[in-house]
């Protein structure tokens, strides 16, 4: 969690001042989900994101110098420059690169269960996406056919009440999107996706299940993303108290203080773990910064496969 | 006259259209919540507080729905502008426009009209394979669809007032790099054509090009961005006496087919640009539309640049190796010389 909220910390800094092209979608806010869903998973199980995905990335265990790489279009970067912000992946860790279209990744994952499945592999499949994205027509067709296959992937819906600027009331006549899973038949779960324990614990359960075979489930994790929709963003389709409200709800403190009340960590450990976290993220900007750029022609490599890569 | 840019003028076209007929409205995703973006590049910013809720319509992010409702609503007698964010995003509606609202008028034996608008951006601006795409050439292939490609905010706003009035689904294409060069939604590398735009009502008729630089030696086509590519070009090659004619034809369908070849017709030589991808390229067409028409006045074979045939980049270099340059189109130039 810690070295998702540092990297992207570092990553707004480094596009602010130049170092970074293009745009970045910030995960800010929301590292419990990533976390206490991508705990249970394998580096053989599968995972769809979204164009918000460094949070998912770094959780699946693509590694974060590989990230920082691909965000600064180096060619050691996770999809050698060719992603950037929008598609980071690595499929050797289980991550396909993220989809930029939102929704458009629920059938894929739907797609890599039914594989899963197919070839008798002890895999399992988990799609992230927003709210938002819920109401693509891909999203609903994709989970009707997880239920009816009884696919081993579980959706995670991050809930983060906005869509770009559109509220999630706007959006929906509905209170909770996991109520739609009664429309597929398949388990609807709601939990704070800001306590990353109870993200792990519901997380556990359905990936459990999905191993067992008996099914896809939607989870619902209510969070709130604390920075903008995307670059440049100054936020005012939302009310600062708003903001505040949700930050006293930080996941990240709310852990560090959990782990004290539990007795399973002290000031001192969490300050050494959060050296070791800027040691890691210092080491990653500076592969970053050390990196070659790709050569211009390697813009007509890897249209299609090749064994050589 | 006012200077302005484009999405600027596309914002005020969309409001003397709204505000001369009441059955014009528009449709998208975030174009009207108070505080929000007006559109992923502003367009519609500010709209929603004249003309209500009801009439800049936010749609949840759905685009089949939201261009199938527009597309009915069109059937019907309402005059939808329906936006999506990014040119890519049609892909997700492509049974709705290419199936429905291309072909009802032809399956009704010219009974039904569809009086949509759909906007769309394009180009690569450092985002990847999903949100850079050139889409034009795909929807010239689809007969029933008008496509529009306006390069300056005179032309954008009088297309778009044209397009609303016109009984058939037109799709404009804006390029993310013409909207403009300030303001919080500006690109990197974004040039600014503002356009002198009269304060009297106008439209510019869809169908009809524009010779945007006269010159002898030869005719460079180019659209949107490459227009500037293409006159960045004639500007370099007239410090080396070479006097190239640079033409934007505006409208991609229906073609102004008699501006190219009038001009081929006078320079014998002609060069093709497009940031689309080079295979089944709109410029093709244009190509072997002048090979059949004006081939015994051409001096030299049809050159075209293009983007190649690879999805768009994210990486710097590699994107700006992918997008046609002005360099590249003196080098095509000087090749048929
Ligand atoms: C098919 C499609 N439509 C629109 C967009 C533009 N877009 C990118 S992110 C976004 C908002 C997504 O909201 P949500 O799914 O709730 O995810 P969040 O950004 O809140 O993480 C939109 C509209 C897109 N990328 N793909």
């Amino acid at each position: 969690m810690l070295t998702i909220r540092r990297f992207e910390e570092r990553c707004n800094y480094l596009f602010m001042q130049g170092r970074i092209p293009s745009t970045l979608h910030l995960y800010i806010g929301q590292e419990a989900v990533a976390a206490g869903v991508c705990a249970h998973l394998r580096p053989d199980d599968y995972l769809f994101s979204t164009h918000r995905p460094h949070g998912h990335a770094i959780a699946k265990g693509v590694a974060p110098r590989a990230i920082m790489a691909e965000l600064y279009g180096k060619v050691t970067g996770c999809c050698k420059g060719k992603g950037g912000s929008m598609h980071v992946g690595d499929v050797r860790v289980g991550m396909f690169p993220a989809v930029a279209i939102v929704g458009a990744n629920a059938p894929l994952a739907a797609g890599a269960a039914l594989a899963a499945k197919w070839l008798d592999k002890d895999r399992v499949s988990v799609c992230f996406f927003g709210e938002g994205a819920a109401n693509e027509g891909a999203v609903h067709e994709a989970m009707n056919m997880a239920a009816i296959w009884d696919l081993p992937v579980v959706y995670v819906c991050e809930n983060n009440l906005y869509a770009a600027s559109t509220p999630f009331s706007k959006a929906f006549k509905i209170q909770n999107v996991a109520d739609r899973a009664a429309a597929y038949g398949m388990p609807g779960v709601i939990v704070d996706g800001n306590d990353v324990e109870a993200v792990y614990r519901v997380a556990g359960e359905a990936i459990a299940r999905a191993r067992r075979r008996e099914g896809p489930t939607l989870i619902e994790a209510k969070t709130y993303r604390l920075c903008g929709h995307s670059r440049s963003d100054p936020r005012t389709y939302r009310s600062r108290e708003e903001e505040e409200e949700w930050a006293k709800r930080d996941p990240i403190p709310r852990l560090a203080g959990r782990l004290k009340e539990l007795g399973l960590a002290s000031d001192e450990t969490l300050e050494r773990i959060e050296q070791e976290v800027q040691a890691l993220i210092d080491n990653a900007v500076r592969f970053a910064e050390e990196s070659p750029l790709p050569d211009p022609e390697d813009t007509l490599k890897h249209v299609f496969w090749s064994e050589e890569g | 006259m006012a200077l302005m840019t484009i999405a600027e003028a596309l914002r005020q076209a969309i409001r003397e259209e709204m505000r001369r007929d009441p059955r014009v409205f528009c449709i998208g995703e975030d174009i009207g919540i108070l505080g929000g973006f007006g559109g992923a590049f502003t367009v519609t910013l500010g709209l929603s507080e004249e003309f209500g809720h009801e009439r800049i319509l936010d749609t949840p992010i759905s685009e089949t729905g939201l261009i199938g409702v527009a597309i009915g609503a069109a059937m019907a007698g309402l005059r939808p502008i329906a936006d999506v964010q990014y040119g890519d995003f049609l892909f997700c509606a492509m049974d709705q426009i290419a199936n429905q609202a291309a072909k009802m008028t032809y399956m009704s034996g010219g009974t039904v009209k569809v009086p949509l608008v759909l906007r769309a951006p394009v180009g690569a601006t450092g985002r990847g394979a999903q949100h850079a795409q050139s889409l034009e050439a795909f929807f010239t292939h689809i007969p029933g669809l008008k496509v529009v490609a306006p390069a300056t905010a005179y032309d954008a706003k009088g297309l778009l007032k044209s397009a609303v009035r016109d009984d058939n689904p037109v799709i404009i294409f804006e390029h993310k790099l013409l909207y403009g060069s300030k303001g919080p939604r500006a690109e990197r590398g974004a040039l600014s054509p503002v356009g002198e735009v009269p304060e009297e009502e106008y439209l510019v008729p869809i169908g009809k090009g524009i010779i945007r630089r006269e010159g002898k030696d030869v005719t460079i086509v180019g659209k949107l961005l490459t227009v500037y590519r293409a006159l960045e070009a004639a500007e370099q090659l007239a410090k080396e006496g070479i006097e190239a004619e640079v033409i934007d034809p505006r409208t991609l369908v229906p073609l102004d087919k008699e501006l190219i070849l009038d001009s081929v017709r006078k320079t014998g030589r002609l060069v093709i640009v497009e940031e689309d991808n080079y295979t089944g390229g709109w410029g093709a067409d244009v190509a072997a539309m002048v090979a059949a028409e004006a081939f015994f006045w051409l001096d030299a074979p049809i050159v075209r640049v293009s983007a190649p045939d690879t999805p768009p980049p994210f990486s710097p270099p590699m994107e700006q190796f992918y997008v046609p340059s002005a360099e590249r189109v003196v080098q095509a130039v000087k090749s048929i010389l």
